[in-house]
């Protein structure tokens, strides 16, 4: 991959470009967050509390009188991290276990999918609450139950993915040239299947921040006063109704964008690692 | 076979270029594409891949790819231009006028539906066929094609089959409502020798039963050359030379048709005196195509085969050729 | 001495297909391979051919049988080693294969040079990487491919190219034998001329053996010295390729013979196999198994078989008829 490559990619899907520039600017604000921010996010002096948007508060103030603008550029460090890491924590476990199970099959593979199976039986919420009530409220554990939760799509989707290039003639002629089975496995059929889990992968950063924001409105993971997206909405619903709109509306709104601009570019991540899509 | 017999032609060709608008720039796939087909007659077209000959045979039936443009040529047949022909009609026409089997007989069958009503299908759509005569006609279709035990068959599943089978109910889907044009696209690719020979066979003998002309595509100039009554040897999107089967093969006339014939296994008699064709195909994106698109490849190359358009030379009544350097 | 380098001795392969269901693949196959010979394997899709060339590439386990290798001082019996762990074996490199889809048996994500240099990292041992560059140029220059193709990845490849890159692979191990698995099926007739003067060429020069696995009875014809035909897992006939195309005794050879495009045979009534072949599940020891298809089919065909005999020199055939 080069840059050549990721021009062209670019050139071709406008979409997937506006898509790309979002999520540069969100990746920004993640690493730069507290640099760039006006105020600092705990600070309850940036303004007088609940004051709509002005040129000195632009997306106004809370209750405490801290900016909301600040709050939610440093916000994004946070939902980015746990996102990512319940992501890519899901991501190399379930796609290891689907692709050896979906080239071995036999038991292994009947164990794995009736695993994924039961985990996808739970609904997220209930899951979290779950491991939540067991092991303490933390946002280790919010990353772990969202993991977990995850963890099927990609053991599916590995599974059939390895399952269907397990009978192509390159992994027979991968034997002949004196590839043992693990190494197929590693060497051989691992790396093509990410193409189509890389869709996989930025459809689930998006869900993953919505449910990190999900849970946190609902009081697990994330506490206050941390500035957090899916706590800020919380902060803010209960004075929608007496008018003071905005206190809910940019975090959501900021959310909204995140998880769109995720799923966006899926595609255009696909296109980036399959080589056929090279000319 | 007889000769061609002196009447109008079935099917009549003329200047037929055609085009394929792509992203990465214009593809001209068929260039004066010219040629006609008498009843009862079988025209083999003969080309490598990239020659254009199944565009060709898609276009006569109006299922060519969205991206094609026929930019001129007529196509006539029994008096309508078939090129020009609206989508309504020319849905009249496929499977009653005209009937195309393809290659992989097994994808083209729809996997979830008994071949038996799957032929009941073109019957009620074509030939208004109805009720209770629908299960005798369609099992009259396969004894046609002489699937043995019909009956049973009639209830089979496209998985259930050979190879040879499917491509057998594929031709009785396609003669169904007896035709007088079958096009037929590379049908025995694919499968085994004895079964090519018996399927092959079978449509010959349909053909002639029905009087019905028929166009056989295929890569196997020895298979053309066995079947057909004319063959039309295709390259790069240019029908370079035409004529009765047995003067095609015996005595070419274009260098590629020589060439061609010379590297194939059938007609080679050893692995050492096999001559292959040099270079590659050109690319038909490109605006500044020579007139003759062999010329990179040919020996016989002269700087005066590129100064003009193909010209098309007769060296009987019924055997022509483009190229200004023919044999 | 004349000890053939590939000696399979009654080799056998059933699948099971249900509870009491065995599907007879490969049922007592035996066959010899000549240094530097030529063996064509012929047969209608179902015969068993494409499961015996890769039980003797050892990518499955026989039920039964051997296969002696003879190389100089070297004998061993290669049907001893599991298949499952073939892939280490010191031997894995005497025999390879060369796969009738080049597009298919491709990694997409390797380039050319990574797919002929695997193999000689890991059969050969190499390690330095300019010397495994230069060998990859070496093997490259032998098989017609330009050295400015090896960085290329597959889809940039024409077909005839990743034909080439994948006898390059196979070449890499410096083989004795070499299993061709229709490797021109999917080609261009010109292309496909071009890589059967190769594989003659390679032949010539390297003294490789080939078994040729394929159903175009021409190209057979034109590349082997000699032909086997395999029909229902048995072999029916076999002998110097040219004898057996010219004379073919059994009434199956006939029939592929007879159904080879001729355009002398125009006009004239085929001779078509009738019938459906007889199912390769639980097959009746006793019967021929081309009774029911075959032209000349008698009662005698049913009660027993008949094993090869010689009908003329090197050609040997099986059927009731040829000992009368």
């Amino acid at each position: 991959m080069n840059t050549k490559h990721l021009r062209y990619v670019l050139k071709e899907n406008p979409i997937t470009a506006v898509a790309f520039s979002v999520f540069s600017l969100f990746v920004l604000m993640a690493i730069f967050g507290p640099l760039i921010a006006p105020f600092d996010p705990l600070d309850s002096n940036a303004g007088p509390a609940l004051s709509p948007p002005t040129w000195h508060n632009p997306f106004g103030t809370d209750s405490f009188g801290r900016d909301i603008l600040s709050r939610v550029i440093v916000a994004t460090r946070l939902d980015f991290g746990i996102a990512l890491a319940a992501v890519l924590l899901s991501f190399v476990i379930g796609s290891a276990f689907g692709c050896a199970a979906g080239f071995w099959g036999g038991w292994f593979d009947r164990i794995s999918s009736r695993l994924a199976d039961t985990i996808m039986a739970f609904p997220l919420f209930v899951l979290a609450m779950g491991v939540v009530a067991a092991l303490g409220n933390t946002v280790g554990n919010v990353i772990y139950a969202t993991a977990l939760i995850n963890l099927p799509f990609y053991l599916r989707v590995a599974r059939a993915e390895s399952n269907v290039r397990r009978e192509a003639g390159f992994v027979e002629a991968a034997r002949l040239a004196g590839n043992h089975d693990l190494r197929i496995l590693a060497v051989h059929i691992f790396p093509n299947i990410l193409p189509p889990m890389m869709v996989q992968v930025s459809l689930n950063m998006g869900w993953a921040i919505l449910n990190a924001a999900g849970l946190s409105f609902i009081g697990l993971g994330v506490r206050p006063p941390m500035p957090e997206w899916g706590i800020m909405v919380a902060e803010g619903a209960s004075y929608i109704i007496s008018g003071e709109w905005w206190v809910a509306l940019f975090p959501g709104a900021v959310l909204m964008l995140a998880v769109f601009c995720f799923n966006l570019l899926g595609d255009g991540l696909r296109d980036l690692i399959d080589p056929r899509r090279r000319t | 076979m007889n000769a061609p017999v002196a009447s109008l032609p079935l099917l009549h060709v003329a200047d037929l270029s055609l085009e394929f608008r792509t992203r990465s720039g214009t593809v001209f796939a068929l260039e004066n594409i010219a040629f006609s087909l008498n009843k009862g007659e079988m025209l083999g077209i003969v080309g490598e891949s990239g020659s254009g000959k199944s565009v060709l045979a898609y276009s006569m039936l109006g299922i060519s790819d969205g991206a094609a443009r026929v930019t001129a040529g007529t196509a006539m047949f029994g008096g309508a231009d078939l090129l020009k022909a609206s989508e309504h009609e020319l849905r009249e026409i496929r499977g009653r006028e005209v009937s195309m089997i393809f290659q992989s007989p097994r994808t083209a069958l729809n996997p979830i539906r008994k071949v038996g009503h799957q032929i009941e299908d073109v019957l009620k759509r074509h030939a208004a066929v109805r009720g209770v005569d629908l299960r005798e006609r369609a099992i009259d279709c396969l004894k046609r094609v002489r699937i043995p035990d019909p009956a049973r068959r009639y209830d089979a599943y496209p998985f259930e089959l050979s190879g040879g089978m499917c491509q057998r109910i594929l031709i009785a889907l396609a003669l169904a409502c007896q035709p007088s044009l079958l096009i037929a696209d590379e049908p025995t690719t694919g499968l085994d020798v004895t079964t090519q020979a018996a399927i092959m066979e079978l449509l010959s003998s349909l053909a002639a039963e029905q009087n019905m002309a028929s166009i056989l595509i295929t890569h196997d100039l020895a298979l053309a050359a066995q079947y057909c009554d004319r063959i039309a040897v295709m390259h790069a999107g240019h029908l370079i030379e035409c004529g009765p089967a047995e003067e095609v093969l015996n005595a070419p006339h274009h260098p590629y048709t020589r060439r061609l014939i010379a590297s194939t296994p059938h007609t080679a008699p050893s692995i050492a005196a096999m001559s292959p064709i040099p270079g590659n195909l050109p690319d038909l994106r490109r605006s500044d195509l020579p007139p003759c698109r062999y010329a990179g490849r040919c020996e016989r190359f002269e700087a005066a085969c590129n100064a003009a358009p193909l010209p098309e030379f007769a060296i009987t009544p019924h055997h022509t050729v483009r190229c200004w350097n023919a044999e | 001495m004349n000890t053939p380098l590939l000696r399979v001795e009654r080799l056998v392969k059933h699948f099971k297909v249900g509870r009491n269901a065995m599907l007879h693949a490969v049922d007592d196959i035996s066959l010899d391979i000549a240094p530097g010979e030529s063996v064509g394997l012929v047969g209608e899709s179902g015969c068993g051919k494409s499961t015996l060339s890769r039980v003797l590439a050892r990518l499955i386990d026989a039920d039964s049988g051997h296969i002696h290798f003879h190389d100089g001082a070297q004998e061993s019996d290669l049907a001893a080693s599991p298949a499952a762990r073939f892939a280490r074996h010191a031997q894995r490199g005497v025999v390879q294969m060369v796969f009738q889809d080049a597009n298919d048996s491709l990694n997409p994500r390797y380039l050319a040079q990574d797919t002929i240099a695997e193999p000689l990292r890991l059969l050969v041992g190499m390690k330095d990487a300019a010397a495994i560059k230069a060998r990859v140029e070496e093997l490259a220059g032998w098989v017609g491919l330009p050295t400015e193709l090896l960085g290329r990845y597959p889809h940039q490849l024409s077909g005839g190219q990743k034909a080439r890159v994948g006898i390059a692979r196979a070449l890499a191990s410096s083989p004795r034998l070499l299993i061709l698995d229709e490797p021109t099926a999917a080609l261009d007739v010109s292309v496909q001329a071009t890589v059967l003067q190769l594989l003659a060429d390679l032949k010539a020069r390297l003294g490789l053996s080939y078994l040729f696995v394929s159903h175009d009875l021409n190209v057979v014809r034109l590349l082997c010295d000699r032909v086997v035909v395999m029909y229902l897992g048995k072999v029916v006939e076999q002998g110097p390729a040219q004898e057996v195309f010219a004379h073919p005794h059994h009434p199956y050879t006939q029939m592929l013979v007879a159904a080879i495009p001729d355009p002398h045979r125009k006009g004239q009534p085929a001779q078509i196999m009738q019938g459906e072949a007889r199912s390769p599940i639980n097959p009746d020891p006793r019967a021929c198994r081309f009774h029911g298809r075959c032209p000349h089919g008698e009662p005698r065909c049913e009660l027993h078989t008949v094993s090869l005999r010689e009908v003329a020199p090197q050609h040997l055939a099986a059927c009731h008829l040829l000992e009368d």
